[in-house]
């Protein structure tokens, strides 16, 4: 049997809202990511690029054309494996949405205990070792209101990777950073997810972040418009 | 509390860091918990001094069946009875001994004030149907105008009760005429009087000449030890022509007596009202304060969503939050309520103390309400949608 992509988008079309403002955001998109790729979304305002993270995300229900996880169909797929998809998939947002009453260790421990049986201990050991990684061993025991813009979006890294997930969405993850700061959480993501064969699909505009992409996908008006590879991964 | 917590629900306490994250709003949330109980506490404190004081008087007495008119609700209510159904209810065999009870409130004017006792007249014979409180001094009441005085009755001091002896009367006048009180019992004020009094039926028909011997408030009955009481019920409303009459087994008079001060009473009905009220106060807080802290974090709740968590993770995390709030209430409003309702005891020399019973019917109450509103709360964290988080 022929070993699937991790990522692999068909026909997929999606709309917003009903009747006469029903309009379409997505035509016929089509989209297979290998396993340990590193591709970058790009595209205007408003061309659909949170939509198709949020449909591969499992975080919206698709509607039109198929979206499968690690060989999984999301289409029509009942709650309990749409849980399921979530928690193959390190999330990254925008804002860091950080619980702000749980520390580092805390929030990121909530990323290691989504999967059952995970004990307190070990999602405890795995929380520090993961934001030791991200370089915040300094800040275990802090609430996200005592730490900087950058050190929070790190933890939510340290979160997004803490469950070893096979999956990385980001959307936007650098837009409320400033330039070194960027640069620090692009340069954790790209680098750990390499080491550890994850498939990583980020929505930047970050010029920097380009050239390590294996692939660029650009979308205008909810069609993809353009893909380029660097190199076959 | 974080370290139970954990152990409870087997995952790091959330709703216990959230809860006491924003440390005004949950001062203020338990402030208002404890408030509630309080207010609950102080109403069913009342309410279980009514029926401690509304059984009291029945204590004093051994009977197996009570028989009264159709409209005496209670022991010091209502018409009277011939006292021919008590000698036709004597000749059911498995009857053994009756009494005619006859009562009616004595004023006495002293000096801190006037007090009305709830005076019983009985024959000083029949000891068989009196507690042996009672029956033990009976005998002193084959005197004429000789009392015996409840020594926890209202305004009656502690060294002046203990005063009271066969050898050392005391006297007292009412309406006229002079009393002489030969020992004391225990009994306590209550709502519809300020202590007991019992006297010979006729030392009682002298004070009352209005009343006759014929027609006491209540007959009471014993039967044969192995008797079937309802059994015996049955017969006697056979045998009984009056069919306007109740004959009803001790007990069921002492049942629908509190029933009847509980629900149909005025005071009894208002202090119902009164729980009722302190429970709303304590829903509306616990759902208020729930709710906010579901809003206030509804897009953490959403990346928790986003991450793979289901409505149970949810809802144990509300529940976790309706646990604290009701239990760090609870200990407080217990506290608040023990004290209040000592004061109110001594100030006004009712049965208000806080028990066990109402101590855990609180708590369990709190908790399960608690939960209950944070189940409603919850409905909006199951509903948030992840999508809208990027
Ligand atoms: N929740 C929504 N309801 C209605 N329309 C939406 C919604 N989300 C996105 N859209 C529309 O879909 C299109 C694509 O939006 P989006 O995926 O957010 O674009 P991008 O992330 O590339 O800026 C836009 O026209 C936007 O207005
Ligand atoms: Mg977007």
């Amino acid at each position: 049997m022929k070993h699937e992509y991790p990522i692999v988008l068909k026909g997929l079309n999606h709309w917003f809202g009903t009747g006469d403002i029903r309009k379409q955001a997505i035509f016929h998109l089509d989209m297979s990511l290998p396993q340990g790729s590193f591709t970058v979304l790009m595209g205007p305002s408003g061309s659909g690029k949170t939509t198709v993270l949020t449909l591969v995300g499992a975080l919206r229900a698709v509607e039109e054309g198929s979206v499968r996880l690690m060989g999984t169909e999301l289409h029509a797929a009942d709650e309990a494996v749409l849980r399921w998809a979530r928690r193959q998939i390190g999330f990254i947002f925008q804002a860091h949405n950080l619980h702000e009453s749980l520390t580092a260790t805390q929030n990121v421990m909530m990323g290691a205990m989504v999967h059952s049986g995970v004990a307190d201990a070990p999602a405890r050991a795995a929380a520090r070792h993961a934001l030791d990684l991200v370089g915040l061993s300094h800040r275990l025991d802090y609430l996200p209101e005592k730490l900087s813009g950058g050190q929070k979006q790190r933890v939510a890294v340290a979160r997004a990777l803490v469950g070893n997930p096979s999956i990385i969405l980001a959307d936007e993850p650098t837009a409320a950073l400033d330039k070194d700061s960027a640069a620090e959480v692009v340069d954790l993501l790209v680098r750990l997810g390499r080491e550890r064969g994850t498939t990583t699909l980020m929505v930047t505009h970050d010029n920097r972040i380009l050239e390590r992409a294996d692939q660029i996908m650009t979308l205008e008006d909810g069609r993809l418009v353009k893909t380029e590879t660097s190199r076959s991964p | 509390m974080s370290r139970i917590l954990q152990f409870l629900f087997g995952r790091l306490p959330i709703g216990w860091l959230q809860l006491s994250h924003n440390r005004g709003r949950f001062i203020g949330a338990l402030t208002g918990v404890a408030f509630a109980n309080l207010l609950i506490f102080v109403q069913l404190g009342i309410m279980n001094a009514v029926a401690g004081a509304t059984l009291k008087p029945y204590e004093f007495f051994t009977a197996d069946i009570m028989i009264s008119a159709e409209d005496a609700n209670a022991l010091n209510e209502g018409s009277n009875v011939a006292r021919q159904w008590m000698l036709m209810a004597l000749s059911d065999p498995q009857v053994t001994d009756g009494i005619g009870l006859l009562v009616a409130n004595l004023p006495w004017e002293r000096d801190t004030g006037s007090i009305s006792l709830t005076t019983f007249g009985i024959d000083p014979g029949m000891t068989t149907l009196l507690s042996p409180d009672i029956a033990s001094r009976v005998d002193l009441l084959r005197l004429k105008d000789a009392v015996l005085l409840d020594r926890r009755a209202r305004s009656i001091g502690r060294d002046e009760a203990a005063g009271i002896r066969p050898q050392t009367p005391l006297r007292f006048e009412s309406d006229g005429r002079s009393l002489s009180i030969q020992d004391t019992f225990s009994g306590g004020g209550g709502f519809g009087g300020d202590g007991y009094l019992f006297t010979s039926d006729q030392t009682f028909l002298s004070l009352f000449p209005a009343r006759q011997s014929g027609a006491p408030d209540h007959i009471l009955l014993r039967v044969h030890p192995f008797a079937n009481v309802a059994q015996v019920i049955d017969r006697l409303q056979n045998l009984i022509p009056d069919k306007t009459l109740r004959i009803r087994s001790y007990a069921e008079a002492q049942a629908q007596d509190l029933t009847y001060q509980q629900r149909q009473k005025p005071t009894g009905v208002i202090f119902g009202f009164g729980v009722l009220i302190g429970v709303m106060v304590g829903l509306v807080i616990v759902y208020q304060v729930l709710s906010s802290d579901v809003a206030d974090h509804i897009s953490e709740y959403a990346t928790f969503k986003a991450m793979g968590y289901g409505p149970a993770f949810f809802m144990s995390i509300i529940l976790e939050e309706a646990l604290v709030l009701g239990l760090l209430g609870f200990i407080p409003g217990v506290m608040a309520g023990t004290g209040l309702l000592a004061l109110m005891a001594k100030v006004t020399s009712l049965p208000l103390t806080m028990t066990v019973s109402m101590a855990v019917t609180v708590f369990v109450g709190t908790v399960v309400f608690s939960v209950a509103s944070g189940m409603v709360a919850t409905r909006r964290v199951i509903a948030a949608d992840p999508a809208n988080l990027f």
